[in-house]
């Protein structure tokens, strides 16, 4: 027996009870102080998250409206040849679907997967009243394409409401008839490389704000406190400033009428025929990326080095080491917890990264992001941005992961 | 909140019947936004007293899409193009609106036949008829400009960088005529895989001179800013600039591509019946001419031709030569087909893209 459960408090209750009691009281306090926070975040960020991933692996457009084709695909195995039954399903829920004005949702949905089939819904919706029985010859008759073994294959897939066909359109797979799955041909093939180039000129932008920002950070950090200050404003000044006009402001240096290559030409270094082409391509994305994610870089390292003693490097000196070995030895590992969060910090931000590219990219410097958004508002495929946006975000969580058991979050220093 | 709102604004209307209504139209922005707001939004206030809130999108169908499928709509018309308007009737996301209700032309002719043959569906009144056309930079070339649609794509006869529309459509159709595939048979070929090879083969000769564009406002920047010397282009954006800025522009009507958009209603719009009655009003026989006043976009309706009058009503520059729809800018010309682009949308995109991001 402990020493707590034989004393009592004042008014008669055992201490142990009374502390776990005071105990409790302060963490309800405690949590409802955090909770407007809390739900906050679940309602407009966790969900509304949840809901987008949902949607990629579920897309109900086709069991929806669909109802009697789905009940007939469920209870036949996959590879059945379609049926008068079939046919009829597939009539009276066209039949209905048009009344309706879902038929055209349905044609979308397959022909997400069987390009050129979205007017034989549309087309034959406008029919279906007037079919008549045997339904799989007047199908047949009013477009031939009903009879067509892979239009049937998609269906079938199409009518489950969970499925993963976004997942391989978003990594350029197809499923082929026969339930096998295969690369889609080259000239299709969009989102890996996509993929890739994000993460290779993410990496690149991150090296090169990491290689621009790591004087500025120093210079500021060891520069008196009221020089240090006004350099400070000017590193903050562009990140007060809107993204749009930053932007916009790098077309107006880079274009090939504009500043840079006008003064180039000016001074002889450049004939007007030989103007550089700096933007609309992936150097304008490279450049105007950097730029708007340097601060990202600046402020971390600022504050970790601003913590550094000046006497580490000066006893290094002081026992006969070179001033580049100081720097790798003794300088260089103190700011690694800055670098670490700088780093992370600038390639997350830029692995999603959708204006600028869109502005300044041209055809070469498009990003994954903005594929993303074009399936979000031109082509309407939500599903398949959904499959994409969580791929990207996959792959963020690997990368922090590997950031995790390589370097260590808690080395992290954010500010 | 927004049930008080609804109660005082139900009571306001109550109160003072066409005087507190108001309607939300959404259109895209620039020169066009301001041709709706002079010849619809002012004399529409001025006649009903409903107030006019004009907002812009790149493509209002968008919105309309989100709006309606997230049942939280706040606009009551919307400028959509009649691809897109098909789409959103099929999908039953706007409303259908009767086109036997809409008022005649002046003589008397029914809207039904008053309309040009073609434009008017289910779910869309249409409002202007726009081209997709070839636009260069005169002061580029000074021993004649290009002539064919076959000239935006030969860099050797005619130098400099080229503005192509960030899309399958239309530019892919301008492909195959420059390649020499008659307009009547251009979306035949396009229906063949062997037709979309055509096309892509095609634009990869001025792949490296491209500078690729998405806002409609972007073609007139890149010719003013001397980024390129020719950009496809829509005509009325051309020719505002050319006209407020003085700038050398000319449009090049050869392989014109040309749609029609109009007005529709989303499904579930907050004041319905303004809505109906702006829609009425302003595809009307004298608003539609005096839109083409202000943006060289062709009214739809056959009565509206001879009532369009000189730009910004200043006697100066009369629009007919102008107009998409003029006969003289009709002889090698394409209409774009909403039964290709419905069907063929997500592949032609799709491989758009990947063309877009292949080196």
């Amino acid at each position: 027996m402990s020493v707590t459960d034989s004393l009592t408090t004042a008014d008669g209750l055992p201490l142990r009870r009374a502390l776990l009691r005071a105990d409790r009281r302060a963490r309800w306090r405690a949590f409802a102080l955090v909770a407007p926070l809390l739900i906050f975040v679940v309602v407009t960020f966790l969900v509304p998250i949840g809901q987008m991933l949902h949607r990629s692996v579920h897309n109900p457009a086709f069991p929806d409206n669909m109802p009697r084709l789905t009940a007939w695909f469920g209870a036949t195995p996959t590879g059945t040849q379609p049926d008068e039954t079939a046919f009829a399903a597939l009539a009276a829920d066209l039949r209905d679907a048009a009344a309706a004005r879902t038929v055209a949702i349905v044609g979308t949905r397959v022909n997400y997967d069987l390009p050129g089939t979205r007017s034989l819904f549309t087309s034959t919706g406008r029919k279906a009243a007037g079919l008549q029985p045997p339904y799989r010859d007047s199908l047949l008759k009013a477009d031939a394409k009903w009879g067509d073994p892979e239009l049937w294959a998609v269906m079938r897939a199409a009518s489950s409401a969970y499925t993963p066909g976004f997942y391989l359109a978003a990594l350029d797979l197809t499923r082929e008839a026969d339930g096998s799955i295969t690369a889609v041909p080259p000239e299709r093939q969009v989102y890996v490389p996509l993929f890739l180039r994000t993460f290779v000129l993410s990496a690149a932008i991150t090296g090169l704000c990491l290689i621009l920002a790591f004087p500025i950070a120093h210079l500021l950090a060891t520069l008196p406190l009221r020089w240090s200050n006004l350099l400070m404003i000017l590193v903050l000044l562009p990140f007060w400033t809107s993204l749009l006009v930053r932007t916009t402001a790098w077309i107006v240096l880079l274009q090939q009428q504009g500043v840079i290559n006008s003064t180039l030409v000016a001074l002889g270094i450049l004939t007007d025929d030989g103007r550089l082409t700096m933007i609309y391509n992936q150097t304008g994305t490279v450049v105007a990326m950097t730029h708007v994610l340097l601060p990202f870089m600046v402020l971390p390292l600022y504050s970790v080095m601003r913590t550094i003693n000046p006497a580490y490097v000066r006893a290094a000196r002081s026992l006969g080491a070179t001033s580049w070995t100081a720097f790798r030895r003794i300088y260089l590992p103190q700011t690694l917890p800055g670098i670490g969060a700088g780093a992370l910090l600038v390639f997350i931000l830029a692995v999603g990264y959708y204006i600028t590219p869109a502005l300044v990219g041209g055809a070469s410097g498009q990003l994954i992001s903005n594929l993303i958004a074009f399936h979000m508002q031109d082509s309407l495929n939500w599903s398949l941005a959904a499959a994409l946006s969580a791929l990207l975000l996959g792959a963020v969580v690997v990368l922090y992961w590997l950031y995790d058991r390589l370097i260590g979050i808690d080395n992290m220093k954010l500010g | 909140m927004k049930k008080l709102l609804v109660l005082t604004t139900a009571m306001a209307g109550l109160a003072l019947p066409g005087l507190a209504q108001e309607v939300t139209v959404m259109g895209w922005g620039g020169a066009y936004t301001a041709s709706q707001i002079e010849a619809y939004h002012k004399p529409f206030t001025a006649k009903t007293g409903i107030k006019v809130t004009s907002v812009d999108a790149d493509n209002p169908a968008t919105p309309i899409k989100a709006q309606v499928e997230a049942k939280n709509v706040s606009i009551d018309v919307a400028s959509v193009e009649i691809a897109d308007a098909v789409r959103l009737c099929d999908e039953g996301l706007v409303e259908v609106i009767d086109a036997a209700t809409l008022p005649p032309a002046p003589d008397g002719t029914p809207a039904v036949s008053d309309f040009i043959e073609g434009t008017l569906s289910e779910c869309m009144i249409p409002t202007d008829v726009f081209s997709t056309v070839v636009a260069y930079d005169t002061s580029k070339f000074p021993s004649g400009g290009p002539k064919t649609i076959a000239d935006f794509f030969d860099t050797a006869k005619f130098p400099g960088k080229r503005g192509v529309k960030k899309g399958a459509k239309v530019v892919l159709e301008m492909a195959l005529m420059a390649d020499g595939v008659p307009a009547a048979q251009v979306y035949d070929t396009l229906a063949t895989p062997a037709g979309v090879d055509r096309a892509f083969a095609k634009l990869d000769t001025i792949k490296k001179d491209a500078v690729f564009w998405e806002a409609g406002s972007q073609p007139p920047q890149l010719l003013a800013d001397g980024e390129v010397s020719m950009t496809i282009a829509w005509n009325g954006r051309i020719f505002n600039a050319a006209m407020a800025d003085s700038k050398p522009f000319e449009i090049m009507w050869d392989g014109q591509v040309f749609e029609w958009e109009g007005w529709v209603i989303p499904k579930g719009a907050p004041n319905m019946e303004a809505a109906l009655e702006f829609v009425k009003f302003s595809t009307s026989t004298e608003p539609l001419a005096a839109a083409a006043n202000w943006i060289s976009y062709g009214p739809p309706r056959k009565s509206s031709a001879p009532l369009v009058g000189t730009f910004k009503n200043e006697g100066k520059v009369p629009m007919s030569p102008h107009l998409p729809t003029s006969p003289e800018n009709l002889t090698n010309a394409l209409a774009s087909s909403l039964e290709f682009w419905a069907d063929h949308d997500t592949e032609l995109n799709e491989r758009f893209n990947a063309w877009l991001a292949a080196n």
